[in-house]
């Protein structure tokens, strides 16, 4: 697979660590009422779909930069390559 | 049908005109005791325990595809016992005691292959982690032994002893791990499960479950409404999928793991060799491809193919080991969907919903725990109760963090 990294271009996926669904961005806030069940939803329940998902990909053997991958998991085709600090995080407002 | 020598004889006399299909293939009722969603070794597994232990036969398997599409079709066919955790170890001795006796029981050649397990070692480290590994093996009953390099030089002459980068020190052995021809399990199976009255109803996906204040009623279906007791999902590899009907997220990632088959040769693995540097891991099938395989690709996916880099990768592994195979050719490549769960371990375990059962989270070694798998879930299907040595594979011990992480990599499923 080739990753059309935004400052970069298309790069090899094996220069890229995989850290899976993108969920890991917001990380719930563990003040919040229920932060027990969000944490364990956080950490171990995934939605695990089969086509459109968005991943975490950690660009190790190149800038070190966090990419949000839109991917789909049934034929691999990727549909969309964001820099992960320019995505806003959503959870934590709560 | 009963097979033995005699029927097999009678039967080439007359033109081997009597023999008859293994299985019926029958129209599903309106209603079973259970349904058991999923016809691959695990499924089937558990509806012939659940008729021949349980003596529950009013049960249906229902399956999407063909029998035994899934992963039982498309594994490397390696049984064995040597896992580390007191929460596996038993699990898969007692599987592996199942396979041994596993074609007397259902009268069918599933040619269970005894010809040990090698588990190469490379540094000192790695044998203290082999011993430690091994002691747990001879603690829960199974067998296993350490062997010095002398031992591998007699037994496997063809590994690179002169690697100095991964020098060879040793194997941890164990004789009674194997093969098994992988589809004859389903079939066997399937053949019993059949002749005591489950209805095995193919071609037939289960679109959606029956819930009613908070209890599973029967599942609807492309052949359609089927009510049931109890309804057991056993779908590993598209756990998430089926599960996600209800709405119910699992501690599982979809991964592809790929597997591989060289041309045929003559004899020349005796047995499964695993690399201890690297991850590959070989055998010889009875018609003489070698077949192997090594690390998942790492990323979600469900398409059953994976990527160049892995191929390489386990290829590299394998020519490291034993230079001798750079010169077989490579026959076939293909993958398998794989539920890998957030610690490495499965679930055998009831879901929030009542009457609705869950066994799943194989990883990458489902196989050989078919017979275990089916025993536990049939078990807990019947009784309400798990299993004592499928006790702890229960959706809470997230939760609780009692994780069952057999490399202690964390919640990262890909590094299991």
């Amino acid at each position: 697979m080739l990753i059309d990294h935004p400052l970069l271009g298309l790069r090899d996926s094996t220069e890229f660590i995989y850290m899976g669904d993108a969920k890991l961005l917001n990380r719930p806030n563990w003040k919040s009422k229920n932060s027990k069940t969000k944490f364990i939803d956080y950490g171990y329940l995934r939605k695990n779909p089969a086509g459109v998902h968005k991943e975490l990909w950690y660009h190790e053997q190149g800038d070190r930069s966090w990419l949000v991958v839109t991917r789909n998991t049934v034929t691999h085709e990727i549909l969309k390559v964001e820099l992960a600090r320019y995505l806003k995080s959503e959870a934590n407002a709560k | 049908m009963k097979y033995s020598g005699i029927k097999v004889l009678w039967e080439g006399l007359r033109g081997n005109m009597g023999w008859k299909p293994l299985w019926r293939n029958p129209d599903p009722k309106t209603s079973y005791d259970i349904i058991i969603v999923g016809g691959g070794g695990h499924g089937l597994a558990t509806a012939y325990y659940l008729a021949e232990k349980f003596k529950i036969t009013n049960i249906a398997v229902v399956e999407k595809g063909w029998l035994g599409s899934g992963n039982i079709g498309r594994n490397t066919t390696i049984i064995r016992s040597n896992y580390l955790l007191p929460q596996n170890q038993p699990f898969y001795e007692f599987s592996l005691k199942l396979w041994e006796n596993l074609e007397q029981e259902l009268n069918y050649n599933s040619m269970v292959s005894q010809r040990g397990v090698l588990n190469i070692f490379h540094s000192d480290s790695q044998r203290d982690a082999f011993v430690r590994r091994g002691n747990a093996m001879l603690m829960s009953g199974a067998d296993a032994s350490l062997l010095g390099v002398n031992d591998l030089k007699k037994m496997v002459p063809f590994l690179d002893f002169q690697n100095s980068r991964f020098p060879i020190k040793g194997g941890l052995w164990q004789p009674r791990g194997g093969t098994v021809r992988h589809d004859a399990v389903a079939w066997g199976y399937a053949k019993e499960a059949d002749s005591r009255g489950v209805d095995i109803i193919e071609n037939c996906e289960v679109t959606n479950f029956l819930v009613k204040n908070g209890r599973c009623y029967g599942v609807e279906t492309t052949k359609g409404v089927i009510k049931s007791k109890k309804v057991g999902v056993c779908v590993a590899g598209s756990s998430s999928q089926v599960m996600g009907k209800i709405g119910i997220n699992l501690p599982i990632e979809s991964h592809v793991l790929q597997a591989f088959v060289s041309e045929g040769l003559k004899p020349v693995i005796p047995g499964v060799i695993t690399f201890g540097a690297g991850h590959f891991y070989v055998s010889q099938s009875n018609k003489g491809g070698l077949v192997f395989g090594g690390d998942i690709d790492g990323y979600n996916s469900y398409a059953q193919r994976g990527n160049l880099p892995v191929i390489e990768d386990v290829c590299e592994g394998g020519v490291a080991l034993m230079p001798m195979i750079g010169r077989a050719r490579m026959l076939r490549i293909w993958g398998g969907i794989m539920d890998m769960s957030m610690d490495g371990s499965p679930i055998i375990d009831k879901t929030n919903i009542k009457n609705l059962y869950f066994n799943g989270g194989w990883c990458y070694g489902g196989f050989k725990a078919t017979p275990a798998s089916g025993f536990c879930y049939a078990h807990l299907l019947a009784t309400g109760t798990s299993h004592h040595d499928a006790k702890d594979f229960l959706f809470n011990r997230f939760e609780k963090g009692r994780l069952i992480d057999e490399k202690g990599q964390g919640n990262q499923p890909n590094l299991h």
